[in-house]
């Protein structure tokens, strides 16, 4: 199904990693929105989630640590026309990243940023991460964890972010639904993306994210505010699906000036030279 | 040798010394004098003392001197602050307030009442235009010059502005006029006028930098508000929607890098500006541009540190900051305009040379450059070819193609069929993640062939002087161009040479040859080490004779030069 997006590699994650169906729920959603690799940039940071894109076809960007949301942002000025999926840990978005994180969604870029949330540090072997929960035990964090979890959906709702949607990855179907939905609403869209370490986070197991966690019901009304902030703010029973939506925010790059009158992406473009000249003789 | 009469305006910070500048400036140069202005000024938006120097010459003047010959003070602190430049000889005008100096000072003053007359116009707002319309008088510019100007500057505010402004240049003539038949030391200042100037170009370094990125085809501009640098972006968001360009004042400067790279991935002209404290936090992201051979023009204004230093004083010591800036091995090339003329073309250049080499371009500036000013004739668009250096990719394309350049042909995202990488780890020629010994290896030896090439197409030193004869060279880089060049016309021994560096990584293979020919190299920098003559050391093997170094945080004078030059010589004889 998801075969124009698979790319014959061996894959680096451990065996039972919930990537593995992060992977597939990406590649598949991709497919059936009828998107080709060539119209896809996967930006990524470091971590095991960062090297995502390496494990699939398309055109890709891992970067730094922290700083694949501002990578994501710069892309998508210079070339509107190309669909961006950012990706990358909890760690490398809300820690190394969090200042990119909050401003990213002040800006409102035509994105899909996809947190692969494990609660931990993988690739650096299972140290705490900022959503790891209160009292999770590690090498380093030896008397459990001191530090408030970072909420990303609720820190999100309340920059007014566009699109927040939680979702897990033992569901399939359920994730794809949602995915695609974020790729395609218009404007910065989140998913905190909850997906198992295996060999670090002996807590946030799969079974524990299927016990502590549930679909929002049809009744839920992800236009209000108010409300998708009640629901984001509880995480002893964490909600899954769209969390809150606000279709009326522009884009970023709708609030660039210049693609108004011209939609051509910037390698297309030339300097005009009289317009120089002109600017040049101002100055005499 | 280059006669100028050198003014200073000094007051406090908001007092509006820099519209009196910019419309004087323009003034005379429309007059057919040439020009010369540079700022200095405190790191606040109200009170504390700051001055600005103007240089009015016959000829062409282009550095700064510290000698005042007129001052007009703005306020009780501008005689005090700025007295160790003053003379017997230099003449004051101003309020009576600003000039009753208890000081060990003597000089020749006059009296004005400027806010007395200002008020009999309508507001104390005006004195600051009558003090031009004196100046302007007494080195006879037309009066319709300054009528145009201020027509000009105050369009959009209407006759409401332009009437009374108007009058206070009248008001500052008829003073002229009177002061002139008093004061027989006015007579000295009159100059002859060059009416071939009258059209020149009057620039900043800022704003010959700025252009020098629209020439370079800038297309995205990033930056985080730091002095020196700010003046650029700001320039270029006010042109953005002209040209068709991308400005971004982004959150903080890791953004900044991240960003501007992300563009240049998608095909951008990328151009980031900062300072040395915001470039600090770039140097991750400097080496993974050396990574994933993206490029990048990055202009870093230094100003005097560590840490937040002095925001708006002037130095050269980031040098060493940006050579190394970044872990591991990449290439990279670094400019230092040494005049407002090269800072337009070295920019424009830097932009050619990021695209064609795939490199991180660096362009060091400081206060001193940005901040000064002087008219030239014009800048040269005729050669601009702003070549892509772009391909469409095949199906089968390959970001990081192993070549025999070293350069691998660049593709972009969205066009063309292939498929275009990034990965700021260690790639195949594919972009994925390799840990093959043989891949790092080709791959830094990609970089070393691209570092090569760089070096082939290095910019040589500037020689001035005569080859044969030099027994003494003074080696400079950057923004003390013009300043030793005038000191040495003023020394004026054939005995010194003049060798001076606007590219200064990497270093043209001729440098060796320059240093062997004369006995003694005097090494002219502003920092406390020697960063220059270090770096001529590392990479050549020259011991630089003699260095001298300021690091005040005020920019060397002519005078500075001439004393200690010939005290260097003198010592070393
Ligand atoms: C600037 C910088 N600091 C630290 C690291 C080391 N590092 C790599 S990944 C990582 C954290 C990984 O955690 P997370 O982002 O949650 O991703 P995961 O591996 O769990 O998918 C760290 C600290 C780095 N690569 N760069």
């Amino acid at each position: 199904m998801s075969d124009n997006f698979d790319k014959d590699v061996k894959i680096h994650w451990c065996p039972g990693c919930g990537n593995y169906s992060a992977l597939r729920i990406v590649k598949e959603s991709l497919t059936e929105l009828k998107f080709e690799p060539k119209d896809i940039v996967i930006v990524s940071g470091i971590g095991q989630a960062g090297k995502f894109p390496h494990f699939m076809t398309a055109n890709f960007y891992n970067g730094l640590h922290g700083r694949y949301l501002s990578t994501a942002l710069g892309v998508k000025a210079a070339n509107p026309n190309l669909e961006v999926i950012a990706i990358s840990g909890d760690g490398c978005t809300l820690s190394e990243g969090g200042n990119h994180f909050l401003h990213t969604i002040r800006y409102n870029p035509n994105i899909t940023n996809l947190i692969s949330n494990n609660s931990v540090y993988g690739l650096t072997k299972g140290q705490a991460s900022p959503t790891s929960m209160l009292g999770f035990k590690t090498k380093v964090q030896t008397f459990g964890v001191i530090n408030e979890p970072f909420n990303s959906p609720a820190v999100a709702i309340s920059l007014n972010a566009s699109f927040v949607a939680r979702a897990f990855v033992g569901d399939i179907e359920e994730t794809k639904n949602i995915l695609k939905q974020a790729i395609q609403h218009k404007g910065y869209a989140l998913i905190d993306m909850l997906s198992p370490c295996v060999s670090f986070n002996k807590v946030n197991t799969f079974k524990w994210y299927k016990e502590n966690s549930y679909y929002l019901e049809d009744s839920h009304n992800p236009l209000d505010q108010s409300e998708a902030m009640k629901v984001a703010l509880n995480l002893r029973k964490l909600a899954l699906g769209v969390i809150y939506k606000n279709p009326s925010r522009p884009t970023y790059e709708e609030n660039i000036q210049i693609y108004n009158s011209d939609s051509r992406p910037l390698f297309a473009r030339d300097l005009d030279k009289n317009k120089l000249e002109k600017l040049v003789n101002t100055f005499r | 040798m280059t006669r100028s009469v050198n003014l200073a305006i000094s007051g406090q910070a908001g007092q509006g010394i820099a519209t009196v500048e910019s419309l004087l400036t323009k003034a005379l140069k429309r007059s057919g004098l040439n020009v010369f202005a540079s700022r200095e000024y405190m790191s606040r938006v109200r009170g504390g003392i700051n001055s600005t120097a103007i240089r009015v010459s016959s000829q062409p003047v282009h550095a700064f001197e510290d000698r005042i010959d007129i001052l007009i003070p703005l306020s009780d602190e501008a005689i005090p602050h700025l007295q160790h430049r003053m003379t017997n000889n230099t003449l004051v005008i101003g309020e009576k307030a600003f000039l009753s100096m208890d000081l060990l000072l003597s000089f020749i003053s006059i009296e004005v009442p400027f806010t007395e007359l200002a008020k009999e116009i309508g507001s104390i707002l005006y004195s600051n235009i009558i003090a031009l319309g004196v100046i302007s008088s007494i080195f006879k510019v037309e009066r319709q010059i300054l009528h145009d100007l201020i027509e000009f500057t105050f369009l959009k505010k209407g006759d409401k502005v332009i009437q009374p402004n108007k009058s206070a240049i009248n008001k500052g003539y008829e003073i002229g006029a009177e002061l002139e038949d008093k004061y027989e030391i006015l007579k000295k200042f009159y100059m002859n006028k060059n009416p071939e100037i009258k059209n020149d170009l009057i620039l900043d370094g800022t704003e010959s930098i700025a252009l020098g990125a629209i020439a370079g085809g800038v297309q995205y501009e990033c930056f985080y508000p730091m002095a020196p640098s700010t003046g650029i972006g700001t320039f270029l968001a006010q042109q953005a929607s002209k040209f068709g360009l991308i400005v971004d004042m982004s959150e903080d400067e890791i953004s900044v890098i991240n960003k501007a790279l992300g563009a240049s991935y998608a095909g951008a002209r990328s151009l980031v500006t900062t300072s040395g404290g915001g470039f600090s936090l770039m140097t991750e992201a400097i080496s993974l541009a050396g990574m994933l051979e993206l490029p990048i023009v990055v202009v870093v204004g230094q100003r005097p540190g560590p840490a937040t230093g002095m925001p708006t004083r002037t130095t050269q010591e980031d040098l060493r900051l940006v050579l190394h800036a970044g872990a591991g091995f990449f290439p990279r090339i670094i400019f230092a305009p040494g005049c407002i003329e090269d800072s337009f073309y070295l920019t424009q250049k830097a932009f050619d040379l990021a695209q064609k080499y795939q490199v991180p371009v660096f362009i060091l500036t400081d206060q001193y450059l940005v901040d000064s000013y002087y008219n030239l004739p014009f800048l040269n668009l005729d050669s601009l070819k702003n070549e892509k250096f772009i391909v469409k990719t095949d199906k089968d394309y390959q970001r990081f193609k192993f070549t025999k350049s070293g350069i691998s042909p660049r593709g972009i995202p969205g066009y063309g069929e292939g498929l275009v990488a990034a990965d700021s780890h260690t790639h195949t020629e594919a972009g994925m993640i390799s840990e093959d010994p043989e891949i790092r290896e080709k791959s830094v030896e990609k970089r070393l062939k691209k570092l090569k090439l760089i070096k082939d197409a290095s910019i040589p030193p500037e020689f001035i002087g005569d080859a044969n004869k030099i027994k003494y060279q003074i080696v400079s880089w950057g923004s003390t161009y013009y300043i030793i060049k005038e000191a040495l016309d003023k020394i004026n021994r054939s005995d010194i040479g003049f060798l001076h560096f606007s590219q200064v990584y990497p270093i043209h293979e001729s440098t060796k040859d320059y240093l062997k020919k004369a006995k003694i190299n005097i090494m002219v920098e502003q920092n406390p080490t020697g960063q220059f003559a270090n770096l001529i050391e590392n990479e050549i093997h020259i011991q630089i004779d003699k260095k001298i170094l300021k690091y005040s945080g005020y920019t060397l004078s002519v005078e500075d030069i001439v004393a200690q030059i010939t005290d260097a010589i003198n010592g070393g004889n």
